[in-house]
Parts: C-alpha cells; structure tokens; sequence
C-alpha cells in the first residue's frame, strides 16, 4: 500500500468511527465504479461506509427501445450501425447488435463520432446511423459531428439520439428518496465539461454534500474522506478535489457546441422511466440527421426481463448479488441487463472483481469446491 | 529465377491466378518466398521435409494467426506467427526445430506488403535460429480486404531432462514474468482505433526460445511456463489455479507494466492484466529457486524488466487474488471475450 493511500485509508477509519452510523455515499458514475472495484478499495473500507453504485454508466441507463430501434434500422432499412462497442452486447428484444453482426448485418465499432462520420464519407451509397450515446462526456463531439456532417454536405449521416444529462437523474433519485443517500462522489469526466458548479442545485435544494474527483484510487480515497467530513460536520458543501483537471465552469467551447445542436428534452431512462429534461435532442435546424426522424421510427416499450435488476443497481437500491440472475444466466458472457455488459456496468465489474472472494470463503464446508 | 521474373513484376497485387497452381503460382513462391525463405531442406519443394531426428520424445504444435491490422509497431502478422509457434513449442520444454508455413492471401494483398511479411517471416526465424522447411499458399476471393491469413505449425526436440507441467504446480511456489504486460494487445487496439499516445506504444512480439532456455539449462527448477498470448496474464493464472485448485496471491505493484500501456490501458477502459501478449511468458518456479529464476531471467535482452509478482498458495477456493497498488484487494478472471473499449 502507498503510504498516501494508507493516510486516507486511516482518516476514512477515524471519520467513520466518530460518525458512527451506517453511511451511504453514491458513487454517480461507472468509472468510479470500475475503477473502486479494479483497485480492491471496498476491501479497505471502514465497515460502516457503504458505496453504491449511481445512474453514471452510459450503457446501463439507455432503454431497451433504443437497442430495439438501432436493429431495426439495420436489419430493416439496410442502414449501417457505428457504435461505441459497449452497445454491442446488450440486448433487445431481438437480440444483440453483435448477434445481428454475425448474422450479417453492417455494424461497426468506432471509438468517436468523427469515425462514424468517416465511415459515411468512405461509403457514399450506405447509410449510416451512429448511435449517440453517453453524457456530457460524448455528447459535445456528436454535436461537433454533426456540425461537421452539415458543413461538408454529408448527408448519408445520422444519429440516433440516446445522450443523456447527469444532475437531472441525481435530483429525480433524491426527489423520489427511495435510497437513503449522505452524498455523492461526482464524476471527474462529466465535470470538465459542465464544471463543479453544475452539483450546485443538489447541494442547495436537497442538502447533499458533493465532491468532485477523479478515478485514480487516491483520488477516490480523497473524494471519500471530504465528503466524510461533510457527513460528520452536518454541512452539505460542494467540493472539488479534482481541480488540477475540473473547473468551476466547465468548457465553455463544448457547452457551447451542445447548446447550438441540441436541446434538452424529456428522456427514458432503463427501468426509471422518463426524468424530465435529462436528455437531449437535436435541435430543429439539425433534424434531418435524427435517424428517428429520418427513418420514421417508433421507439416502442421497453420489454426488460422480469427478473433483471439492473434498474435497482443502477438507483444504488439493490446490489449485484442480490438479482436472481446475476451469475446464474446472467453473465458477461451472455448479460441479460445492460449492468453486466458494459464494461463500467456494476454487474460486471462485480462479476469481475468482486463475484466470489468474500462469498465463496463465506459458502459453508459442503459447498466448497473440493481439491 | 530470373525467366519468371517480369511477368510478375508489372503486378502489385495478388490475384485469385496466384494460387491457380500454374505459371503464377511458381512465380509468387519463387519470388516472393523462396526468395527470403530458403534453405537446403525448402528449396527442393516436395511435397514434405525430411528432417533427421535423434531418439526422445517431440512436441508439435500448431497454432493459426489473424491480425487487424496485419502490420503494426513492433511487429506483424508474420513476426507474430513464428515468434508465436517458436513460443508454443518452448514452454513446452522443447527446442524448436523446424516450422511449416501456411498462407491463405486475400485476392488484392499488395505485393509489398507481402515481401514485407515474408521479410519479417525470415528475419523471425533466423532470430529464434529455426527453419521454415515447409509450406502452402492459396489465394482466396476478395472479402473484408483482411489480406493474409497464416498458419504456422511447429515441432521441437523435447530433452530428457525437462520435465515441465501444471501437475508441480504446488503451494508456496512463487510466479514470474518476464517483462512489461499488455503492451501487444493494446498496441493493435490503439491503432484499431486511431489512438496515438505520446511515446511509442510498440508490440512485444518476439520469440522466446532463447531465454526459455537460458531458464532451463541455468540449473532453476522450473514447474511450469507457459505464455501469456490471448487471455493476458489473468488467463494463464486462471488456467493454473483451475487445474490445480490452489489459490495464487499477485501484487499489483510487482507487476511491470510500462507508464504508457497503464495510461492507454486506463483511456480504453482496460485492465492490463487481461490484454494479450506475444512476448511475455509466466513461470512457475519452487519458492527457494525463485531468485535464481529471476537472475536467469534477467540475463537475457527478452527478461531485463523479469518480476516475481506473487506466489501459489491453498487457500480455499480457489481464486486468482491481486493485492492493489491502492493498498485494496480484489480477484482476477480471465477476460470473457472480445475486449470492449468503453464509452463515457
């Protein structure tokens, strides 16, 4: 252990021993997520301090209808997918984009909007629907795209718009008060774009502290231990202690880029259901590069599993283990909920990290594998 | 040579006549793989090589390659395919002998391209100081423009003295690398994707027979090596804790990973541990052995960067434990497929 994170390891101890309560921080964001269980840091936390995972992976939070609609425009309307690859595995009603791949489909795996801008240049005959997904993270290079897309005439381009907004989906989470919360630790990524300032409303109008910090352990460990004060003075502040990358403002450029392009506008969430104003849309002069629009599409009812969790992980109201499915029909290998696809999904980082050290020593004798 | 020479020279790139078996078919092994590849048991061309071969026991092995891309830093396709096979037959134990070649070209291959390989192919070999001794094209009709495709199998001479295997494998013993992990796969993943990262990301695509046997010849009790290709690290320490059902603790910060492959690791949302390698070997050596392991390692160019990362033990069940860098402790699985780079 670094003598830096065995300091914050012992301020979280003597913090939570003067707290002395149960305390329940959620972290908001999937990389937070990934990044605590990568690195074991729930083996070294007090007893009493509890993380739970938010509505900050990308993946877990977009409707099965939006899967259902992006199959449909490949399978349906020859039109070709580039996607961010961790859409690839989640399914849909009709299965997988990586399903409909094998089967011949036309689905490419791009790391940015701009590739699948490029792919629609390079193919001037096909058609081709990237699928805009993600935060305020990947959303300013969307609306760059399609900037792009409209200055250099490309017209064979769409989007299908699943972008989505954080605060409003922390605000709905504390307003419907299903989950006891003592704060969050707010994403480093999301926060160079809107600036520390955005968590703002969640400090004032709900009184939760919130703290900005990046994704190395020692950041996350630092993050805990401020809001750990804030819990045991009884002030909700909003921290930052990610300054040498997050602002107070954000980037004004790629605000700016979002603002011109789109509009926010009410979204579905999985298994949370509309949060008004927690998406964005493209603005009326872009709407002709809305592959809903362009395609007339319907986007249908989401037909999730009925035992899948994933929609509890994603509110910090149920944990991994506790679905049915989880580990039993329910893996990486085949996910029935998007939690265990992506690769910031809680399901899967427990799956991957956290499955069976501690449940597997707990199993009783008989159950132990023998050897 | 020289008769066949023009015809071929006004073409750069292959053709499905290429593989037809007549006039063209000669030329493009004459040419482009004789050429770099001879030597006195390939050049006769029958239809197998002859090799001569003392008492005791051979391995042989086979193993095919596909690469997007097919060229990339550090190596390449053909590099991969012999280093690759030399690897397989020496964590064997074996001493690799001979190798045969196996080429399935795309129809529109560019002709330089194909030199370049088979450039690659032959410096490989003479590298890991073996022969290619057979081989066969074929042309396929034009599909993804993938290129090339290649199969390289491989037999070796097993000395009686080494007795290598997962069987020995027994608590207390330690685990070595020998080098920095995770530098091939995410090298092709960076250049898959257009990622470029500020110093050179490169691939460690190498064979490893030399130092393989410096390891064993150096008076280590080896149990167990085997490379760590597809599946990283994690896959190799899975399959080892599998088949033996004893635990493995690893520690985070005994395993070399260079800056850049823990910044590009980070950026695409992988963890090191299970991104492949084509130069990296984990050894499994009794526990009073492990400095000399380490020594012997470290002698050879290939294992200057040699680790022990952690150590077998029988804790109940099973599992791959990693004690973070973070002072934090967490399992290690094999990695479930396609790697995925993330969003977000």
């Amino acid at each position: 252990m670094t003598p830096g994170s065995r300091e914050l390891r012992d301020q979280l101890t003597r913090l939570c021993n003067k707290i002395s309560r149960q305390v329940q921080i959620m972290e908001v964001c999937g990389t937070h997520t990934t990044s605590a269980y990568r690195n074991g840091l729930h083996a070294m936390l007090p007893e009493n301090l509890r993380l739970v995972s938010g509505p900050g992976c990308p993946v877990c939070v977009t409707p099965q209808r939006h899967i259902d609609a992006a199959i449909e425009l490949a399978a349906e309307n020859d039109v070709m997918i580039a996607t961010y690859g961790d859409m690839m595995r989640v399914p849909g009603q009709l299965g997988s984009l990586e399903k409909l791949r094998a089967r011949g489909a036309r689905v490419h795996v791009v790391s940015s909007a701009r590739g699948a801008l490029q792919i629609a240049r390079d193919e001037p005959a096909a058609s081709v629907a990237f699928l805009g997904i993600g935060f305020e993270t990947t959303a300013p290079a969307t609306a760059a795209t399609v900037l792009e897309a409209e200055r250099d005439g490309i017209e064979n381009f769409s989007v299908l718009m699943c972008h989505k907004l954080v605060v409003p989906a922390m605000l709905a989470l504390l307003e419907a008060g299903d989950v006891p919360l003592d704060g969050f630790l707010c994403p480093g990524h999301v926060s160079v774009i809107t600036g520390a300032e955005a968590y703002r409303p969640i400090v004032k109008q709900h009184a939760k502290p919130c703290v900005v910090a990046g994704f190395e352990p020692q950041q996350i460990l630092l993050g805990l231990v401020h809001l750990l004060q804030c819990v045991q003075s009884g002030r909700a502040r909003l921290e930052n202690v990610y300054r040498a990358v997050v602002g107070d403002t954000g980037n004004r450029a790629a605000l700016d880029l979002m603002q011109r392009v789109f509009v926010p506008a009410d979204t579905a969430w999985r298994a949370i259901g509309v949060i008004p104003q927690s998406g964005l849309e493209l603005a009326p002069g872009y709407h002709r590069f809305d592959a809903v629009r362009r395609f007339s599409l319907t986007l249908g009812e989401d037909e999730d599993h009925p035992a899948c969790l994933c929609g509890q992980v994603i509110q910090g109201k149920a944990e991994p283990a506790e679905c049915p499915l989880f580990d039993h029909g329910c893996t990486p290998l085949s996910p029935i909920g998007p939690c265990m696809v992506s690769s910031e999904g809680t399901c899967a980082a427990w799956y991957k990290y956290n499955r069976s050290a501690k449940a597997l020593r707990d199993l009783p004798q008989s159950q132990e594998v023998s050897g | 040579m020289n008769p066949v020479k023009a015809p071929l020279d006004t073409v750069d790139r292959i053709m499905l006549a290429h593989g037809g078996g007549g006039e063209l078919t000669g030329q493009l092994i004459q040419q482009h793989l004789l050429s770099q590849l001879n030597n006195e048991r390939l050049a006769p061309l029958t239809d197998g090589a002859v090799l001569p071969w003392r008492a005791g026991e051979l391995v042989f092995t086979t193993d095919s390659y596909v690469v997007t891309p097919l060229e990339f830093p550090g190596g390449d396709i053909g590099r991969i395919a012999v280093a690759g096979t030399v690897n397989d037959l020496s964590v064997m134990g074996a001493t690799p002998v001979a190798l045969s070649l196996g080429l399935i070209i795309e129809e529109g291959l560019p002709v330089d391209v194909l030199d370049r390989i088979v450039a690659s192919i032959a410096a490989t070999a003479r590298e890991a100081n073996v022969e290619i001794v057979t081989g066969d094209t074929k042309v396929i009709e034009r599909r993804n423009g993938d290129g090339l495709f290649v199969n390289t199998a491989g037999v070796g001479c097993l000395p009686p003295m080494v007795h290598l295997g997962l069987e020995q494998v027994e608590p207390s013993d330690v685990v070595l690398v020998n080098g920095c992990i995770a530098d091939h796969g995410l090298t092709i993943m960076s250049v898959r994707h257009g990622i470029e990262f500020e110093s050179d990301l490169r691939s460690d695509a190498a064979p490893l027979n030399g130092l393989i046997e410096q390891l064993l010849t150096g008076g280590v009790r080896v149990k167990f090596i085997r490379d760590a290709t597809r599946g990283g690290l994690a896959g190799v320490l899975a399959d080892i804790s599998e088949h033996r059902q004893l635990s493995i603790e690893i520690n985070e910060g005994r395993i070399p990973v260079s800056p850049t492959a823990r910044h590009a690791a980070e950026m695409l949302g992988l963890d090191p541990l299970t991104v492949a390698n084509e130069g990296k070997i984990v050894c499994v050596v009794a526990q009073d052995h492990a400095t000399s392991a380490l020594e012997a390692m470290r002698r050879h160019p290939l294992g200057r960067e040699a680790a022990v990362i952690g150590r077998v033990t029988d804790t109940q069940p099973p599992l791959v434990e990693l004690n973070t860098r973070a002072g934090g402790r967490r399992i290690v699985q094999r990695p479930y497929g396609e790697e995925l780079p993330r969003i977000c």
